[in-house]
């Protein structure tokens, strides 16, 4: 088990450097770093400065050999940008995006199981239709637009919550709902799914004959192997969610990791990008053991494979 | 998200919302939305509209241009003269203190002065700082700036760029410490700064009596929202007092509402076709004609264009300068509307049938899509490409780019050598490459006689609008809205100017 995880780590690890290198790369191909951080009022001159300065005018390899020797030091630069250092700049803006993504998921998690559970239960039943209207919707509405009108309605019309923002918990609630919704049918549709597949399996009419009761049936039987794909799947949304949340910290002025990482592509700050990148690579990773792990404590036949 | 999808978002909150807005009056605080992460609040360290902003409240120049006559006064200088060609001689206000407590003097100056000028220190905007080569203290409240070379429009930078720092302090934290915790003289101190996110600024009381005038509003309170949309809600839901570079079509809907205070005002960029007269992209290109270039002037109908599009205080534009820079002749060749006669010239130059060109834009899709179709009609079939600044900055440094819709802002610097000069004097971005125009901006640009230098001007922006190098299109407008609790008149650079504020 030991060799497994140490060998999946390293296998992991190797990944999530490749990709930053392919980042690297892309950044290099998308345009000259200099002009961009010079900004849109820069003359050539402005620009061969900081060409200069930062070195760009050296081979591509040696910059990335640069900073991956860096990097495997625990030191990820300055921003180009906010000549800040990086791992400031970032521990700041990951606390907000941790913050709503756990937040987020918990959200689709509580209402996605339930509904989905009892979507199964009684199926093409009033909540059955209620349930997939909601998915439906839930994966047809895009995120900007549901963030707007939750704004026109509790921000401006109601006056109850915060339109942006990340200063009390009170901010968090519509970018946890958009965020959380935005991952609720994925979830809710796997988990009825897995249930009614479940549902007529023979072990659950033997627990049934022995007498068990439904709750037990549902609960130790039914969900507990029909969540197995769920959390696989929960754990990817996540990593979506801590990298992907760029459209809500947008919409809501969160200015979390992953609006960090959308503006410093535009801006080409490459050690911002780099690190960033291997800050999501590095949830992906974590996630993906953790949701393993999970299974293999629901679904013992895991375990032992 | 399209420019569609976000004016229907708009729509939905102008129909939905209700209400009336509250300003933040009863507790002295304006709060107002930045819409981009500004890089850092050290002046010398950020290239943008928002770092302007803040440079103005927090510190002062030595010299005060009036934003509405151009006009200089005494800021933290009191007087000033050239000495000889390279030599500024200034005599500084007595009494003024920086923020944290110290004294402004010539020391002062002279530590800025030789700081941003060595190109090591990274000041981001180098044409700002780079005419400068030190400074030199004759008594405590003297200072010489000695430039590099004669620099007539030294006095226009003094204005407008150049802010004094604290010597002391600066050496201290330098700029990364500067970003954080601003110190200077303005109207207004920086108490709070949250890099990117958020900067509270609180009336300096000690404020000298300078051209600025003393600051009115107690506490700024500026918060960063890149969604224009929540920016909009915000401002409905009474959580914010003032908000600005709002888009055309959203101020005009604003403004119908009545609920806010919606002004326009004209700044000082210009958008502009750059051809590539040289050939560098191919030597031959359609564009190496004189025919060619002028049909592209008469092609595009820049009325409709302002009236249709720009709206506001736009204006067409025929210079290759904005009109209120010095310098800026406005009596130059003027290519009225005229589809026709295009035609006419692209046969005469021989594409009787038009032809097909690669059209780069990187801004504004919507007015490049107007200047496509605009040349389509006359026969110029464009393959558009739409690409990010930096790739297109790239690409028209190499000489790759056979004709382009581009802007220039000039930095806000009031004077024909920054846009005019930036761009033709064989630099990597001069696709005209014309030794006649080259040979009159060196004297325009060096000369400290105002008359010769508008002279050579006139002489280069008249050949350049007869070469028709560039087809000069429009200038742009911003839109502000606020509540109606706050006076302000803005101002054609497009500075907000808190210290110009005041409750109603």
């Amino acid at each position: 088990m030991l060799r497994f995880i140490l060998k999946r780590l390293g296998l992991a690890i190797l990944v999530a450097f490749t990709v930053s290198f392919i980042s690297f790369s892309l950044l290099f191909l998308a345009g000259d770093p200099a002009i961009a951080i010079a900004g849109e009022n820069a003359n050539a001159e402005d620009i061969a400065a900081i060409r200069e300065l930062y070195g760009f005018d050296r081979p591509m390899l040696v910059q990335y050999a640069e900073w991956l020797w860096n990097a495997l030091r625990f030191d990820f630069g300055q921003s180009y940008y906010f000549r800040l250092p990086v791992a400031d700049l970032i521990a700041e803006r990951l606390s907000v995006t941790m913050t709503l993504g756990v937040c987020g998921i918990l959200f689709a998690l509580l209402t996605a199981v339930p509904l989905g559970v009892i979507a199964a239960i009684r199926p093409n039943s009033l909540i059955d239709r209620i349930a997939l209207f909601l998915s439906v919707a839930g994966q047809a509405m895009p995120s900007f637009w549901f963030g707007l009108i939750l704004i026109v309605v509790f921000a401006i019309q109601l006056g109850w919550l915060p339109a942006s923002g990340a200063s009390s918990w009170r901010h968090f609630i519509m970018p946890t709902v958009v965020l959380g919704y935005y991952a609720m049918p994925a979830i809710m549709r796997l988990t009825r799914a897995g249930m009614l597949e479940v549902l007529s399996a023979d072990y659950i009419r033997t627990a049934r004959a022995k007498g068990a009761s439904e709750g037990r049936v549902m609960f130790k039987h039914a969900l507990r192997n029909a969540i197995i794909p769920v959390v696989s799947l929960a754990a990817v949304q996540m990593g979506f969610m801590l990298g992907g949340s760029i459209v809500v910290e947008s919409i809501f002025a969160l200015h979390g990791a992953g609006f960090l990482a959308w503006e410093s592509i535009g801006r080409n700050d490459l050690p911002t990008v780099q690190a960033l990148i291997l800050v999501f690579a590095l949830f992906y990773i974590i996630f993906t053991f953790l949701a393993d792990v999970l299974n293999a404590w629901l679904d013992p036949r895991m375990r032992s494979s | 998200m399209t420019c569609k999808t976000l004016r229907n978002g708009v729509a939905v909150i102008a129909v939905l919302a209700a209400g009336a807005a509250y300003a933040e009056k009863a507790s002295d605080t304006l709060r107002v939305a930045f819409t981009k992460e500004l890089e850092s609040v050290d002046s010398y360290f950020n290239s943008a509209r928002e770092g302007v902003v803040l440079q103005r409240a927090i510190w002062d120049g030595l010299i005060y241009a009036d934003p509405q006559t151009g006009e200089y006064s005494g800021n933290l200088a009191t007087e000033w003269k050239w000495i000889d060609d390279t030599t500024l001689e200034l005599k500084l206000r007595e009494g003024v203190k920086f923020h944290d407590g110290s004294d402004f003097t010539a020391d002062d100056v002279v530590y800025t002065v030789d700081f941003v000028a060595k190109e090591e220190n990274g000041v981001k905007t180098q044409r700002n700082v780079n005419w400068m080569d030190h400074a030199e203290k004759v008594d405590d409240y003297t200072v010489r700036i000695i430039t590099r070379e004669p620099f007539p429009a030294a006095i226009e930078y003094l204005a407008g760029p150049v802010s004094m720092y604290p010597s002391d302090y600066y050496e201290e934290v330098g700029p990364e410490g500067m970003g954080l915790k601003p110190v200077g003289t303005g109207p207004y101190k920086a108490v709070s700064v949250e890099p990117g996110k958020h900067f509270v600024l609180e009336k300096n009381e000690e404020y000298f009596d300078g051209p600025k005038g003393r600051p009115a509003i107690g506490k700024i309170d500026i918060r960063t929202i890149p969604d224009v949309n929540t920016q909009m809600a915000e401002l409905f839901s009474g959580q914010l007092d003032l908000i600005w570079q709002v888009p055309t079509d959203q101020a005009e809907r604003l403004g119908e509402m009545g609920q806010f205070t919606v002004t326009n005002e004209s700044t000082m960029r210009v958008g502009y076709l750059n051809m590539d007269a040289a050939g560098r992209s191919d030597p031959d290109s359609p564009f190496t004609k004189l025919e060619v270039r002028q049909a592209v002037n008469l092609a595009i109908d820049r009325e409709a264009m302002v009236n249709e599009l720009l709206k506001g205080k736009s204006k067409p534009i025929h210079t290759a300068c904005f009109p209120s820079q010095f310098g800026c002749d406005q009596d130059v060749t003027e290519y009225p509307y005229d589809p026709e006669k295009a035609k006419e010239l692209l046969a005469a130059a021989g594409y009787p049938d038009g032809f097909t060109t690669e059209f780069y834009a990187y801004r504004d899709r919507p007015y490049a899509e107007a200047i496509a179709s605009y040349l389509n009609a006359v026969g110029i079939k464009t393959d558009f490409k739409m690409l990010q600044y930096s790739a297109l900055r790239e690409q028209n440094m190499k000489g790759e780019v056979p004709i382009s819709f581009q802007t220039w802002g000039s930095f806000s610097i009031n004077d024909a050598s920054a846009m005019v000069s930036q761009f033709f004097k064989h630099g990597e971005l001069d696709d005209a490459r014309d030794d006649e125009v080259l040979a009159e901006l060196n004297i325009a640009d060096s000369s400290i006689d105002p008359e010769e230098r508008k002279e050579h001007y006139r002489t280069a922006l008249q050949r350049i609008a007869d070469q028709a190098y560039w087809a000069p299109l429009f200038s742009y407008n911003t839109n502000y809205v606020y509540s109606k609790e706050v006076s302000y008149t803005p101002t054609p650079d497009e500075v907000l100017r808190f210290h110009a504020m005041t409750w109603n």
